[in-house]
């Protein structure tokens, strides 16, 4: 074994980590030459496939007839689910996702069969001209419906600590509430697409725009009933995932797969964005309920919370999601006593999928409906609740699944943020202006998260390298993780740059193989650059290990003194550019390739007891919000957001930024005027950018400052930073409860108002009228 | 009919569809009348900088900027467009600016140097598009403000940013501005441009008459050819709904229906003016309806389509048609022999129907401007603040004698099926006390039974009704001289 190198030159001022530099495709990105699947060039005898959805909700099929599909312009194949060689079913990890539908429609917008044609207008055209009879059923579609018909994709599941229904029934105050949070289109900018390319005899090369390229290769060998190694996955970018490409890109790529395997031909499916609004998952619209016990200093005592997801037709991940949406009931608050409950509601709808926060959200906002809910009751101001609440660091720091919050930083963060966003002040100007104005109403919050990251599914947690150096000095990095616009990249140049001593420019980071990378994870759980992250630097560790013995032997020296920096390998008095050595290397015949490994440490859950610690660590932030609604319309303006956000020790302080003011603004979107809606048969109503609004630039606070709050993970994670793709996103708690505040001021902060998610002016006019008419009554 | 073959034989001859695209001279002598710039652009100029990300013009991703010679300064104006609701009438005579030509041998332009110092690209799908959207802003020479900005880039949806650093790098570019490759080939642009003019504009199918006369004979020659303007809603029927558009008529060529003028305060606004042509002469004569026109769809869409458009299209969430209502506007009519004028309250007869026959189409709209005395409020409700279509749209009309209401004039958007007046109300309230609060009840008491409107995607039957009375309210808030005023609206441009 070679000795290894440790990493000494990281001790040194680093001039790529922890710099901002921009992502690495800003340029191609810019001119329009960053190249998604739809603009690959030249792909000889190119076919376009398109889906034929189902117009029903619920049925058996009766009858598909196909033959004016055959019959037009331009069509090459049609196929249904008999026409798959392999296995149908598609799922992820439980069974229930056939690749075409099978024998039963079990949602409105269900993909029946595909048709190839020499235009993609041909193929939709055609798609357009099935004759297919179902016999329909009444669809189930509430949390209500699958409750009484006992309708679960899982199993519920349960955590509980202390023992919460008898503090309920002995305390003399208590509150209950319930939620009904609605879902959310992830709406990337690039909708699903794959193009398959047949190669020797039946091999096959995917392009795919997924978060997920293993799971592609994977399920494309399992549809043809092949092996995985006949099939190549390449991903460079996407425009976009959000968690809406982890699972549900692979759709798409098999069934281009399936064509192209039956007509030797290269096959692009891309689907337009109402079909794909229609026909893929969404976030999990949510019915939450809970009961809780506090005192009068505002602390909780007990609480027992039940969280229902509506999970549509199949599994899918709703396991883990419902699972999340439990590990963050809590938040950032100790419950003594108390009791979380996940339901996972099987309706008749798309299969509801991973996006960003994975269930997170929708269980955090829990937490901050109950502080709201504690404020109102007890006179004291939101904030002063939710400080009253927090985890301590000694005691009180045991969460409902057993994990011991360590590393506890939010205190501090909440105590600067209210300082640097002139929390106090504020919120006397606040209460003025409310006193002065009738029509119009300000609010103000500030809300904390705490997010705990790593998969749930502990075999996620695992990561693989391929670092080349090529005799130029310049290097080729591979890993396992994708490149959705989050700067993992980025970030992993950065890495392999530091590790080396060398500039950015000469670190290449190329497109997520299948063949270069095996087995690898869905690029999710914002652990891309914790897990990928460690892997390639574990790669590079191994090649600085032979390099530097090999130089130590040249010198004479110890390896364990040679140092990497600023293109210059050094020992003692001795020093060669990094170039030479690397060509000195080479006519050596030292291997200048290795592959890295990652799987983070100390994780483990126990399903049985509901006790473990799930989570490596826990990424934590806080924002404060100010709002300004109007009582006659229920229209509102975010005026002002701050945010203090913690990345640890960041790698690059300009995508971290980037990250959490996106996140934010999309939390935003969920929580405010992105309404998915569904008629009473099932069938998405907001199919469409004219129908689901995703925030436009009018939304952006005009005032928006955002921090980072820079000190080191505890945990020895790729430089002691701290991931932080997801967590941002629930910042916008603030914004929702900030609209609460503004409409709490009409019952003189007495009594909380229900507020629905997402909070639409119609929602906020609503909330408005039942609260004045509260007051009228008291 | 002999003769009317003969005739389009000797009007096609020598037609085609020219414009600069980038630094290309193209001609068309044959193009599918139904593809969209965005289709021509990447499958069959292979262009892929410009992305589609709805093909409906919602999210700006297929932004491309067109540069055309304004006449009256001999300088090139920039407007940016969403290519994928854009038919290729609309290039004739223009340069096509497409986001691989901005960078200058290497050297980006300085908006996308703002772009990539201010990191504000992140899956960059939506970046050539913001890109495209920020050069036409940076092409028009003004000092910009907060309000500049989101209006230019409110067609363009970003899902990672959060948009603080594209606001910041559209502000240090314009702010920074300098010439760029585009200025310096101005007075080449414009010679190339004056060239390409000198063909007859059009191919079989799509049909582009210059006057009146000539629109008279193809509409004759061709009874199923559709009437496009901006095309922003018509191309809907092909990108979305899948249908196909044989023959199409533009109208954006024709002398006669590009004029705007203001005549015995009538604001004459022929068809085939922009919604952003008519900003300036509406924000002068009309100020009070400015918010409702910035809010009206997005800066592309508004460099596009036409109030004709919105008035034709006759939808009963268009922002214009209640507009019209409540300002006693006129839709004036044409045939090629005679016009007529149709009041706005005769014109809409029918979900999507109006009084305009087969033979006709729109000339001009004649809006008068409210006396100054009057008072007039334009509201729009919606999810979302930008781009987003009204869940109700109202316009109050009042005018006042020593207080006493002489007459409501009013028009609504999304309470019916077309857009409506609310008669009853006019009759309510004639001759009562306006600063007295019991009018102002009275009026909601009539608007609270006068419609029965709908529950859709965009909101509930409720709703309405109840935003119905509360901005019949707040127009009274803001109206009847309050002794301390009280603040209405949470938008900072209200």
């Amino acid at each position: 074994m070679r000795k290894m190198v440790t990493g000494k030159n990281n001790d040194t001022e680093s001039n790529v980590i922890g710099q901002s530099l921009a992502h690495e495709s800003a340029i191609r990105q810019l001119n329009g030459k960053a190249r998604y699947v739809d603009d690959i060039p030249n792909l000889a005898n190119l076919k376009h496939a398109a889906v034929g959805l189902s117009q029903v909700s619920s049925g058996k099929i009766l009858k598909i007839d196909l033959s004016r599909v055959k019959q037009s312009p331009g069509v090459r194949d049609v196929i249904t689910v008999s026409d798959v060689p392999g296995h149908i079913d598609i799922a992820p990890v439980f069974d229930g996702d056939p690749v075409l539908a099978d024998k039963d429609v079990l949602y409105h917008g269900q993909p029946i069969f595909a048709v190839l044609a020499d235009s993609a207008e041909q193929a939709r055209k055609a798609a357009l001209k099935a004759d297919i009879e179902v016999k329909q059923y009444s669809p189930c579609l509430t949390v209500e419906d699958a409750k009484y018909l006992k309708s679960f994709v899982r199993p519920k599941h349960q955590m509980k600590m202390g023992d919460p229904s008898s503090v309920l029934t002995h305390s003399g105050h208590t509150i209950k509430g319930e939620l009904n949070i609605g879902g959310q289109e992830h709406f990337y900018l690039e909708g699903q697409v794959s193009v398959a390319v047949p190669e020797e005899e039946d091999r096959l090369m995917i392009y795919t725009s997924s978060q997920h390229p293993s799971e592609v290769q994977k399920l494309v060998a399992e549809v043809l009933g092949t092996q995985l190694n006949k099939i190549t996955v390449d991903m460079r970018r996407m425009g976009g995932g959000f968690g809406g490409k982890e699972t549900q890109a692979a759709q798409w790529a098999c069934i281009a797969a399936l064509f192209a395997s039956r007509n030797r031909c290269a096959v692009k499916l891309r689907l337009p964005r109402m079909q794909d609004m229609q026909a893929t998952g969404k976030r999990h619209p949510f019915v939450n309920h809970y009961q809780l016990a506090y005192d009068m200093e505002g602390k909780i005592k007990a609480a027992d919370i039940e969280v229902n997801g509506i999970c549509g037709h199949s599994a899918d991940l709703s396991d883990a999601i419902v699972d999340r949406a439990m590990f963050h009931a809590d938040n950032a608050y100790f419950i003594e006593h108390c009791s979380i409950e996940g339901h996972r509601c099987r309706t008749n709808m798309v299969s509801h999928t991973a996006f960003r926060g994975f269930g997170g959200p929708q269980g955090m906002i829990v937490a901050e409906a109950m502080m709201d809910a504690i404020a109102r009751q007890t006179g004291l101001d939101p904030l002063t609740v939710r400080k009253n609440n927090l985890y301590n660091t000694d005691n009180r720091n045991t969460t409902p699944y057993g994990m011991k919050v360590q590393d506890n930083v939010l205190s501090e963060i909440i105590e600067q943020l209210e300082k640097s966003a002139d929390y106090w002040q504020r919120r006397e100007s606040i209460r003025i202006f409310n006193q002065d104005n009738p029509i119009i109403k300000k609010g103000l919050s500030l809300t904390p998260v705490k997010f705990g990251i790593s998969f749930t599914a502990k075999h996620l947690n695992q990561a693989g390298a391929l670092v080349h150096i090529y005799t130029d000095g310049t290097l080729q990095v591979n890993h396992g993780g994708t490149e959705m616009g989050q700067g993992l990249h980025t970030k992993i140049g950065q890495i392999a740059a530091h590790e080396f001593g060398l500039d950015i420019d000469a670190i290449e980071v190329t497109s997520t193989r299948t063949d270069k990378v095996p087995n690898t994870s869905p690029t999710a759980a914002s652990s891309g650059t914790d897990i990928n992250g460690k892997a390639v630097q574990n790669a590079c560790l191994e090649i600085k290990g032979r390099l530097a013995n090999f130089f130590a032997e040249l010198c004479d020296g110890s390896p364990d003194d040679v140092t990497f920096n600023n293109k210059i390998v050094s020992l003692g008095q001795d020093s060669i550019p990094f170039v030479e050595l690397v060509q000195k290397a080479y006519f050596e015949r030292i291997s200048l390739s290795s592959t890295g490994f990652y799987k983070t440490p100390k994780i483990h859950y126990d399903r049985e007891t509901g006790k473990g610690r799930p989570f490596f660590y826990f990424a934590n932030g806080a924002s404060v919000s100010e709002v300004t609604i109007d009582t006659l319309t229920g229209e509102y303006k975010v005026d002002r957001v701050d945010i203090l956000h913690d990345v640890g020790k960041s790698l690059n302080p300009a995508i971290d930024i980037g990250q959490i003011e996106g996140g934010f603004i999309q939390g935003m979107g969920w929580l405010t005027t992105e309404e998915v809606s569904w008629d009473s048969n099932g069938k998405l109503t907001s199919n469409n950018p004219a129908t689901y609004k995703i925030p436009s630039i009018g939304d952006t606070p005009l005032e928006f400052n955002v921090d980072l709050y820079e000190r080191e993970n505890d945990e020895a994670t790729i430089y002691n930073s701290k991931a932080v793709g997801e967590p941002p996103l629930m910042l916008a708690n603030s914004v929702w409860c900030a609209i609460k505040d503004a409409i709490a001021s009409l019952g003189d902060y007495k009594l909380d108002p229900q507020l629905d998610t997402p909070a639409t002016p119609e929602k906020v006019l609503n909330a408005v009228i039942a609260l004045q008419n509260r007051v009228a009554e008291e | 009919m002999l003769q009317v073959d003969h005739w389009i034989n000797d009007f096609m001859e020598k037609r085609m569809i020219s414009f600069l695209l980038n630094s290309e001279e193209v001609r068309l002598s044959e193009c599918q009348s139904d593809i969209t710039v965005l289709d021509f652009l990447r499958e069959q100029k292979h262009l892929t900088g410009t992305k589609e990300g709805c093909a409906s013009g919602d999210c700006g991703a297929c932004t491309v900027v067109l540069a055309e010679p304004d006449r009256a300064s001999e300088k090139l104006v920039y407007t940016a467009i969403n290519s994928c609701i854009t038919y290729m009438s609309a290039l004739h005579g223009k340069q096509l600016i497409t986001v691989e030509h901005l960078a200058d041998s290497g050297t980006l332009h300085p908006v996308q140097q703002s772009m990539l110092e201010a990191n504000g690209t992140q899956c960059g799908f939506c970046t050539p598009g913001f890109i495209m959207s920020m050069f036409a802003l940076y092409h028009q020479n003004t000092t910009v403000d907060h309000q500049q900005i989101t209006q230019a880039l409110s067609g363009n949806l970003c899902r990672c940013t959060g948009y603080r650093p594209i606001i910041d790098a559209t502000a240090n570019a314009c702010a920074n501005r300098q010439e760029d490759k585009f200025d310096l080939a101005q007075p080449v642009t414009l010679t190339l441009l004056d060239d390409l003019a000198t063909d007859q504009a059009g191919v079989p199918g799509i049909y582009i008459p210059k006057s009146r006369a000539e629109l008279a004979d193809l509409k004759e020659t061709f009874p199923n050819a559709r009437l496009i303007a901006g095309s922003t809603d018509i191309a809907l029927e092909t990108t979305q709904a899948l249908q196909e558009l044989p023959e199409i008529i533009s109208l954006s060529n024709v002398k006669e229906l590009s004029t705007l003028e203001v005549k015995n305060n009538v604001i004459e606004i022929g068809s085939a003016i922009t919604l952003t042509e008519l900003e300036n002469v509406i924000c002068e004569h009309i100020p009070c309806l400015s918010e409702l026109l910035w809010r009206f769809a997005s800066r592309p869409i508004r460099n596009q389509a036409t109030l004709a458009g919105n008035v034709a299209n006759a939808s009963p969430i268009g922002d214009f048609p209640p507009v019209l209502l409540a300002l006693n506007a006129q839709i004036v009519l044409d045939d090629g022999i005679n016009t007529r004028a149709v009041p706005a309250s005769k014109f809409f007869t029918g979900y999507r129907q109006t009084d305009m026959q087969e033979h006709e189409w729109i000339a001009r709209i004649d809006v008068p401007i409210p006396n100054k005395n009057n008072k007039v409020r334009a509201y729009k409700i919606s999810k979302r603040e930008e781009d987003d279509i009204s869940a109700v749209c109202a316009i109050f009309n009042l005018s006042l004698a020593n207080d006493q209401v002489c007459e409501v004039n009013t028009g609504f958007g999304g309470v019916a099926a077309t857009p409506v007046s609310a008669v009853k109300l006019a009759t309510g309230i004639k001759g009562k006390p306006w600063s007295d609060i019991q009018t102002m009840k009275a009026g909601q008491k009539i608007l609270s039974s006068s419609f029965n409107p709908i529950d859709d995607v965009r909101a509930s039957a409720d709703y309405r009704n109840k935003i119905l009375c509360n901005l019949w309210y707040r127009f009274w808030l803001e109206t009847s001289q309050q002794t301390i005023p009280v603040k209405t609206r949470v938008h900072a441009h209200a």
